[in-house]
């Protein structure tokens, strides 16, 4: 479909072919004539090609825009994603004026006042009021842009609301590990990265009783739908980046400086496959920050849930402690009891009884 | 600020100098003369740039036909291709920092600014040779240094730095963390302090010369803008560069010697370190302290290029001086007050974001000034197409259309969606890669016949110029539509995510266009080295132009003029003057010379001549 763009390219490579020939016998005449001045080869044929360009430009621009537009920031599924879209295409009108006038200008007048023997040009070397205007105008016009780009911005900044769904995502070389704060609490339990080892991934602290009942999962994060969801963002070695391109939300994960970004998802997965009318659609999550080889691939699953269906996920995800039940050794004593609620007796049994014989 | 008041002030340089003659190392290899200098640093950065295109080639055909088989780079690459024919991962992102770092410091850094600066600085304001000559004799010697360091960090087994040009640590810290962050690593950090020295060294050297050598009568409200742009090009420089260099130091230290400046936190292959309390946003701050106006040390000189090009072709004077320099002004003092906007998603305060944002816009206006300026010089003017006015043009219009998507993306809440996505790389390609280039090529083809005394051919240059502004935005539009899909930088592919799965005729459009546009390049290389042993040999004034280094011999000897320095009567821009006999007056002709197109304030000018005349504190050869 982009042959069309190739076209226009071989069409100007074509014209560039015709100037250059054409070219070759206004050498000749010129060498023959002599002239004074510095005039340079082909000034005329120079100048025709700043119109040509300008002309053929203009189509193949508004072409190819026309025809890379279904691409263009893939239907948004967040709130605040509806309004930055709207803003981007708002500030992109606004900006194609000055790109089409500028250009415009710059092409037809570099054509329209080429060297004419006999002529000179106008002594003109300034004027303050068309100064004036030339710079109070993009004035205006920049502050209307900061001021609605930073309405939406301090919004999408702000505090999360209370109620937001907070999940924790880890960035790693080179795969993303989602934490949740479980279904009997729902909070996040401490971590600290010297508990780190090849099980307890993100170092989560089983001294906090709130860790407890805490899931994880490598593969795969949901999220619930109309309800705000907090991620608290890190990372365990380098810089990453989370992006959500459908969500529009991205966020670095920096090493020791654990990050946030919160957002209302309104589109279930399953509304967007029929929306979409691609049954394999699927939301992603990628790195945008560059932190190694794998930097292209470092992938992890976005589901958005309804709110029934979300629960059930979370209900049926086992904790780390059931996965691995040898970290109850690492609970302190007088919590044992609670932490062993959630797991089933065979396991819990064995564990604790590792756990007292490394007492 | 009267030409004549600022000279009593001027230091008087009590230089003795002889005419030694010299041998064959000192006239050629360690050249004190500033002409040397700029051509040893034109040289070295055209070298660098074929090298750094080149590697943008391999990875644009890695991207946009990811099922070629590249097993003819075995010569060159050998095992960074591997048995299929693929390019290694660790390798294509070596590829991209290299471009990046080649590109933005030793071509447009060095090569743009170290050649003009050098060149036009002395020449333009009427001096003999730099403040000192030895240590601009240096400043080009540790970029050799350093050129030759990083130059080497190619061969290394592991190969070179691969954390991107802004290597962020921790990626950049941890050898354990990517081969890239090993020796290369090193080279890397080993090479840019030299660079950065190499730099302070011709800066101060610049800032000197321009404030101390000016000629008779060469007020700073005469001097020419490509000056202008120098003089403020060096002083970013000299405020900016050391804070890389602390960067740059502390980053060695958390190398090398265990600190934990930018360290915290951190389980990396099945080991927590013990660093604590440093913080990687650090280093990114002191970085883009300099990253940003680093932007502007390259694209300044290109803009003061461009506007004594756009003057001289259009015959016409530039269009609103002051504006012009009050606008080079209000874009350096801002460039140190926006670095944050390359950072609004690194989790820093969403206040200090709003802050940013603000200021970021604000640098559109003095760019607009600019924009429109050069569009009125044009307007009524005799355009006459010489290559380098043509790039001058080509400058213009990729300056604006680059420069409007930076107002898209010092948005803070659309950076969200936008950063680290080839829209990023498609805006700065255009308004400080591109734009910068231009001015270079500009700039060589337009001084060309004072560096070598022989013309380039205007042909070949024409076409060199249509090729290259066209396969410009062949290149660079299509890219803003590949990032406003949302594709991320950097990726060695982009078959892991549905949503890159689709542009792959766009992406292998682009690469094509890219490869078109390298191609082009070669009737430039040709038409550079052809000329400077069998071009067409110059005259005094091949552009009419009426900057002091039209005066000098065709081929300006050691201290330029044979004989006394000329003195300057008046602004560099008076073209096609009313009245004048000829449509251009050159700095070094007397009002009282040319009565019959004086206006009347330039009457009274005329008293001040003998005193002018009487000066003669700035000649090295003649001290008194």
């Amino acid at each position: 479909m982009y042959y069309i763009i190739a076209l226009v390219a071989l069409v100007f490579v074509v014209l560039t072919g015709v100037v250059i020939a054409r070219l070759q016998d206004v050498i000749k005449s010129v060498k023959k004539e002599e002239a004074p001045d510095a005039v340079p080869a082909g000034n005329k044929l120079n100048g025709a090609m700043f119109i040509i360009v300008l002309v053929l430009g203009g189509i193949a621009i508004a072409w190819s825009y026309l025809h890379a537009r279904e691409f263009f920031l893939p239907e948004a599924s967040s709130i605040h994603g509806r309004r930055t879209d709207d803003l981007f295409w708002f500030s992109m009108g606004v900006l194609t004026i000055p790109f089409i006038l500028v250009n415009f200008l710059i092409f037809f007048f570099a054509w329209k006042y080429q060297y004419k023997k006999n002529h000179r040009a106008s002594f003109y070397p300034d004027n303050h009021k068309l100064e004036l205007i030339w710079t109070i105008i993009p004035a205006i016009v920049m502050a209307l842009l900061v001021f609605t780009g930073w309405k939406a911005w301090s919004d999408i900044t702000s505090e999360a609301p209370r109620d937001a769904e907070v999940i924790e995502i880890t960035g790693k070389q080179f795969n993303w590990i989602v934490r949740y704060g479980g279904v009997n609490d729902n909070k996040l339990g401490n971590y600290n990265y010297k508990l780190i080892d090849a099980q307890n991934e993100v170092g989560i602290d089983l001294s906090d009783e709130n860790s407890f009942d805490d899931f994880q999962n490598p593969t795969e994060m949901h999220i619930p739908v109309n309800r705000p969801v907090l991620l608290k963002i890190r990372a365990r070695d380098v810089i990453h980046s989370v992006f959500i391109p459908h969500m529009r939300v991205k966020m670095d994960a920096v090493p020791g400086m654990p990050t946030k970004f919160w957002f209302v998802a309104d589109k279930t997965t399953a509304q967007m496959q029929s929306e979409l009318n691609d049954p394999n659609f699927k939301y992603e999550i990628a790195c945008t920050e560059i932190c190694g080889q794998g930097h292209f691939s470092m992938k992890i699953n976005l589901v958005v849930d309804d709110e029934e269906s979300y629960k059930k996920w979370c209900s049926e995800q086992a904790t780390f402690l059931q996965t691995y039940p040898e970290y109850l050794a690492k609970v302190p004593d007088n919590l044992k009891a609670k932490a062993m609620k959630g797991l089933p007796e065979t396991t819990a049994a064995p564990a604790d009884s590792t756990a007292s014989a490394s007492l | 600020m009267s030409a004549v008041e600022g000279m009593d002030t001027a230091h008087v340089d009590a230089h003795d100098h002889h005419h030694e003659s010299q041998n064959f190392w000192q006239k050629y290899v360690f050249s004190e003369d500033h002409k040397i200098i700029a051509k040893q640093y034109l040289i070295t950065g055209i070298i660098w740039a074929v090298i750094g295109i080149s590697m943008s080639v391999i990875f644009r055909i890695q991207l946009g036909m990811p099922d070629s088989n590249l097993s003819w780079l075995k010569p060159i690459l050998g095992g960074w291709i591997s048995e299929s024919g693929k390019l290694d991962p660790n390798f294509y992102l070596a590829l991209v920092t290299m471009h990046g770092t080649i590109m933005v410091f030793f071509v447009l850094t060095a090569g743009l600014s170290g050649t003009f600066s050098n060149f036009l600085i002395p020449l333009q304001i009427g001096a003999r040779d730099m403040a000192s000559g030895f240590m601009n004799m240096l400043s080009y010697w540790f970029f050799f240094l350093a050129s030759i360091i990083m130059f080497a960090s190619l061969f290394l087994q592991a190969g070179p730095a691969a954390g991107g040009w802004v290597i962020y640590p921790p990626l950049s810290a941890l050898p354990q963390a990517h081969p890239g962050s090993g020796m290369g690593m090193t080279l890397w950090l080993a090479a840019m302090a030299f660079f950065i020295v190499s730099q302070l060294l011709g800066g101060i050297n610049y800032i000197t010369s321009i404030i101390n050598l000016r000629t008779r009568g060469m007020s700073f409200d005469r001097l020419p803008l490509t000056i202008w742009s120098f003089l403020i090009t060096a002083v970013l420089g000299l405020i900016s560069f050391p804070v890389l260099l602390s960067s740059v130091l502390l980053l060695i230290m958390d190398r090398h010697f265990g600190t934990s400046f930018y360290l915290s936190d951190i389980y990396i292959n099945g080991e927590a370190l013990p660093n604590v309390g440093g913080s990687p946003i650090l280093f990114q701050h002191l970085f883009w302290f300099l990253g940003h106006p680093e932007v502007y040390i390259v694209l300044l000189p290109g803009l003061g290029i461009t506007s004594e090009i756009i003057a001289t072709n259009s015959r016409k004077p530039i269009f609103g001086y002051r504006a012009m320099i009050a606008s080079m002004l209000g874009i350096a003092f801002l460039a140190f007050i926006v670095w944050a906007h390359h950072m609004f998603v690194t989790g820093m305060n969403p206040f200090l974001g709003s802050v940013f944002m603000f200021l970021t816009l604000i640098i559109a206006v003095p760019s607009a000034v600019k924009g429109f300026n050069y569009i009125t010089t044009l307007w009524k003017g005799n355009i006459v197409f010489t290559p380098g006015m043509l790039f001058s043009i080509g400058l213009v219009s990729l300056f604006v259309s680059g420069g409007l998507t930076g107002i898209i993306l010092g948005n803070s809440a659309l950076d969200i969606q936008l950063h680290d996505t080839y829209f990023v790389v498609a805006h700065f390609h255009l308004v400080m890669g591109a734009a910068s280039a231009f001015g270079l090529f500009a700039g060589v083809y337009h001084w060309f016949p004072k560096m070598f005394g022989r013309m380039m051919n205007p042909t070949l240059g024409q076409i060199h110029f249509w090729f290259t502004f066209i396969g410009i935005y062949l290149i660079f539009i299509p890219m803003h539509y590949v990032g406003i899909a949302g594709f991320p930088r950097r990726y060695y592919q982009f078959t892991s995510y549905d949503f890159t799965h689709k542009f792959m005729d766009m992406n292998m459009f682009i690469s094509v266009a890219a490869i078109f546009s390298f191609l082009a390049q070669f009737i430039f290389l040709w038409n550079f080295f052809y000329s400077i042993f069998k071009g067409k040999r110059a005259p005094l004034n091949p552009w009419r132009s009426n900057t002091l280094e039209w005066t000098t011999p065709i081929e300006p000897v050691h201290g330029n003029w044979p004989g006394e320095i000329p003195a300057v009567y008046r602004w560099s821009y008076d073209y096609s003057k009313p009245g004048a006999k000829e449509d251009f007056i050159p700095q070094n002709i007397p009002y009282s010379q040319t009565l019959e197109s004086n206006f009347p304030h330039e009457n009274e000018l005329i008293a001040t001549e003998k005193l002018i005349e009487a000066q003669n504190f700035n000649d090295q050869f003649n001290a008194h």
